[in-house]
């Protein structure tokens, strides 16, 4: 298949792996951020295959992993009304709050609709003026431009049944918390394909100044992810710390600034609440005091019930590296992907999921 | 969009193929009420359309006769939504579905109950060509259908149509040995592309747009099951049609069943562009995928390539493959070796993607 078949060529992955264990001096550590880089990483047996020469941090680039437990609770007490209908990506249904999940939520009778894209909530609601749509936004940079559109389209159609709860994160304010904390142990980062192509890479040039770290635009494809880590361990054996761009295909300098636009008009920064890291300054975005009417948080002003916790999911841990999913004490044990403790092992992109799922065991 | 609530989806709405204006003659409760309008319902539409000795004589049982061996007995309920979609309907999944559980067991199909619960308010339209899809899939796989029942249900009680189908079978030897004497070195078959009807059902159900249109597997086994057994005799250990849960499900029930390992290459398993490219997009496992037309086939060691072949000259099972072997129980019950080769366990589907595919 055109796009893909040339990125997992067996004989072109094997010269990269061979060129990475042959530069290679000592077992570097490198954090891939993205959680699709990770699935990509095990899937593909990469991780497995360069077990003991290089080490590979998980990071914390799965939105549903990292959304805060209050937006999840919140989101579960808004779809036991009546009059909502609470509409999510897939993703986030399994995803355990302190009070459940939202399939649990759906099971009690909740109305929950999966959609594969904002619009098509904002299309339901059209449809269906009797119901009040919530849409629960989350995501990074990647899924902010969709639902920016989608508070546009409410507005342009005088849709007063649309809502989101907001919940939207920002990647590299996340990585800045990682390499500022003491314990830090990553020493190059491959940057998240995608949030890249929305939002270009120049604001990393400060990053990798600052904090004297490399960091490379990475895909996800075998060949992609393979010539992300040999350039991260061609500039750490150089004593290096240099910004590069290896996924040209779909990364510019600047990235989509249709989108960006559209993000900038809609929301502004605030600071995040991301699960397991507590508030991350700068972190997140909000809906600019202009577009708050369509903050479920403003329209439905019932006080949210307080998180109880009870998060015993160690997903922290696993995305600073100081655990890989295996050597959690709950791992496969207490928390699968039909009764997980935390986010890592429902998502998609998680990476406990993607040790559960492909198999992958730390010696 | 799962359709768990009445006010926002009707299944017939979605994908239907004709017209249905606004003041279409519907089944309504009197249908279901075993009067006048029943017995008409019945008589007009369905016996009519169904045509056949046994069922003509509308008698409360069909009265069949003896046959030879022994027999093979199955149920099967159907609740698609959508009740249309590329490659079928819920009529000829309905008798594809249970001739195919028959099939695989080693039996040849012979005869079927017919059950329809239908909403109020379902277009008769609509029934019209679902019966009529029913009696072409009875033509074509020589089953008939001799006994039914109809049940009308109030508005919002039922999402447009359900169908239960229970089918015999004449078990014909050499009946296939069964997932438990697998051995090792045992060949493994899938018997065309898969993935095609989940990705066919969830691309109509959500609207993806996807050009071409993926089309679902829908369709008979029973002519590559006989012509297996014809040619390969003894060699079939098992085969099973992998719908809900995929290929990846009936290779665990299997390694579960031998206590072996079920060791396939993903880089041989044929799966269509379309189904390859939304499953790549929404991060789905083609081996997780329904199928409805697909089955595995486990054959003796050294069969693999006759089986193949046997299977590749039927237009129905054309792109066949042998996908693996059976090894001793190593790292987990399913393994799969992707791109850099090396063998990775395979996950047993959990839940479903998506609910009510057949």
């Amino acid at each position: 298949m055109k796009y893909l078949d040339e990125y997992r060529d067996p004989k072109a992955a094997q010269l990269l792996l061979d060129e990475i264990r042959r530069i290679t001096s000592r077992c570097w550590t490198l954090m891939e951020v993205c959680g699709g880089q990770t699935h990509g990483l095990l899937r593909h047996g990469i991780a497995a295959e360069l077990e003991g020469t290089i080490e590979l941090i998980h990071g914390p680039g799965c939105p549903v992993c990292v959304t805060d437990q209050a937006a999840i609770d919140f989101a579960c007490q808004l779809s036991q009304r009546e009059d909502v209908v609470l509409t999510s990506f897939g993703d986030m249904l399994r995803v355990p709050g302190s009070r459940g999940s939202l399939l649990d939520a759906q099971t009690a009778g909740a109305k929950i609709r999966i959609v594969y894209s904002p619009s098509d909530a904002v299309e339901l609601a059209r449809k269906h003026p009797e119901e009040q749509f919530v849409f629960f936004a989350v995501g990074f940079e990647t899924t902010a431009p969709a639902t920016a559109l989608a508070v546009k389209q409410a507005r342009r159609d005088q849709l007063e049944n649309f809502s989101m709860i907001v919940s939207h994160v920002r990647v590299q304010p996340a990585m800045e918390a990682l390499v500022r904390a003491p314990d830090n142990r990553v020493q190059a980062f491959l940057a998240a394909g995608h949030v890249c192509a929305v939002m270009g890479y120049q604001s990393y040039e400060s990053f990798v100044k600052r904090y004297q770290v490399p960091v490379v635009v990475t895909g996800f494809e075998p060949l992609d992810l393979l010539e992300g880590i040999l350039a991260c361990v061609r500039q750490l054996e150089a004593n290096e710390a240099k910004l590069e761009n290896h996924y040209t295909r779909t990364v510019s300098p600047t990235g989509n600034l249709a989108a960006q636009d559209l993000v900038q008009e809609i929301y502004q920064v605030c600071d995040g609440a991301w699960r397991g890291f507590g508030i991350v300054p700068e972190g997140g975005l909000e809906l600019r005091p202009e577009w708050q009417a369509y903050d479920a948080r403003m329209r439905f002003t019932e006080p949210a019930l307080p998180v109880i916790d009870t998060d015993e999911c160690r997903s922290f841990e696993v995305m600073t590296g100081h655990i890989k999913p295996p050597e959690c004490p709950h791992f496969g044990k207490r928390c699968t992907p039909e009764l997980p403790l935390g986010a890592p092992m429902v998502s998609s992109e998680g990476a406990c999921a993607a040790y559960y799922r492909y198999g992958v065991r730390t010696s | 969009m799962q359709n768990n609530d009445k006010n926002i989806f009707a299944s017939w709405q979605m994908n239907c193929p004709v017209f249905i204006p606004e003041n279409a003659e519907c089944i309504t409760l009197a249908h279901g009420e075993g009067g006048r309008l029943s017995r008409k319902l019945i008589q007009e539409r369905i016996v009519h359309s169904l045509n056949n000795e046994y069922l003509i004589a509308l008698n409360d049982a069909a009265q069949l006769p003896r046959i030879e061996g022994p027999l093979a007995l199955t149920t099967d309920s159907f609740v698609v939504s959508p009740l249309f979609f590329p490659g079928g309907d819920i009529g000829s999944l309905a008798v594809f579905g249970t001739v195919n559980d028959l099939a695989v067991s080693g039996a040849l199909p012979l005869w079927l109950t017919l059950s329809l619960i239908i909403e109020e308010g379902f277009p008769l339209t609509l029934l019209e060509l679902i019966l009529e899809s029913i009696a072409r899939a009875a033509r074509k796989t020589r089953v008939k259908i001799v006994a039914g029942d109809t049940k009308v249900v109030p508005h919002g009680a039922a999402d447009g149509l359900f169908i239960n189908t229970a089918g015999v079978g004449e078990l014909l030897t050499p009946i296939p040995s069964g997932a438990e004497t697998l051995q090792e070195n045992d060949e493994l078959i899938v018997s065309g592309p898969i993935g095609q009807h989940g990705i066919a059902i969830l691309a109509v159900r959500e609207e993806l747009g996807l050009e071409p249109l993926p089309l679902s597997d829908c369709g008979s086994l029973m002519r590559p099951v006989e012509r297996l057994r014809d040619e390969l005799k003894d060699q079939v250990r098992c085969l099973r049609d992998a719908t809900r849960g995929g290929v990846a499900a009936v290779l665990h029930e299997w390694a579960e069943a031998s206590q072996l390992t079920l060791s396939i290459d993903e880089r041989s398993i044929p799966v269509s562009p379309e189904v390859r490219g939304v499953c790549e997009l929404l991060g789905l496992d083609p081996l997780h995928m329904a199928n409805e037309g697909t089955m595995v086939i486990a054959v003796k060691q050294g069969a693999g390539v006759a089986a193949v072949s046997v299977l590749q000259s039927l237009s129905e099972t054309a792109n066949a493959r042998l996908i693996g072997t059976v090894k001793p129980r190593g790292i987990a019950p399913v393994t799969v070796c992707r791109t850099l080769g090396p063998e990775q366990q395979l996950d047993d589907p959990m839940g479903s993607p998506l609910p009510r595919i057949c």
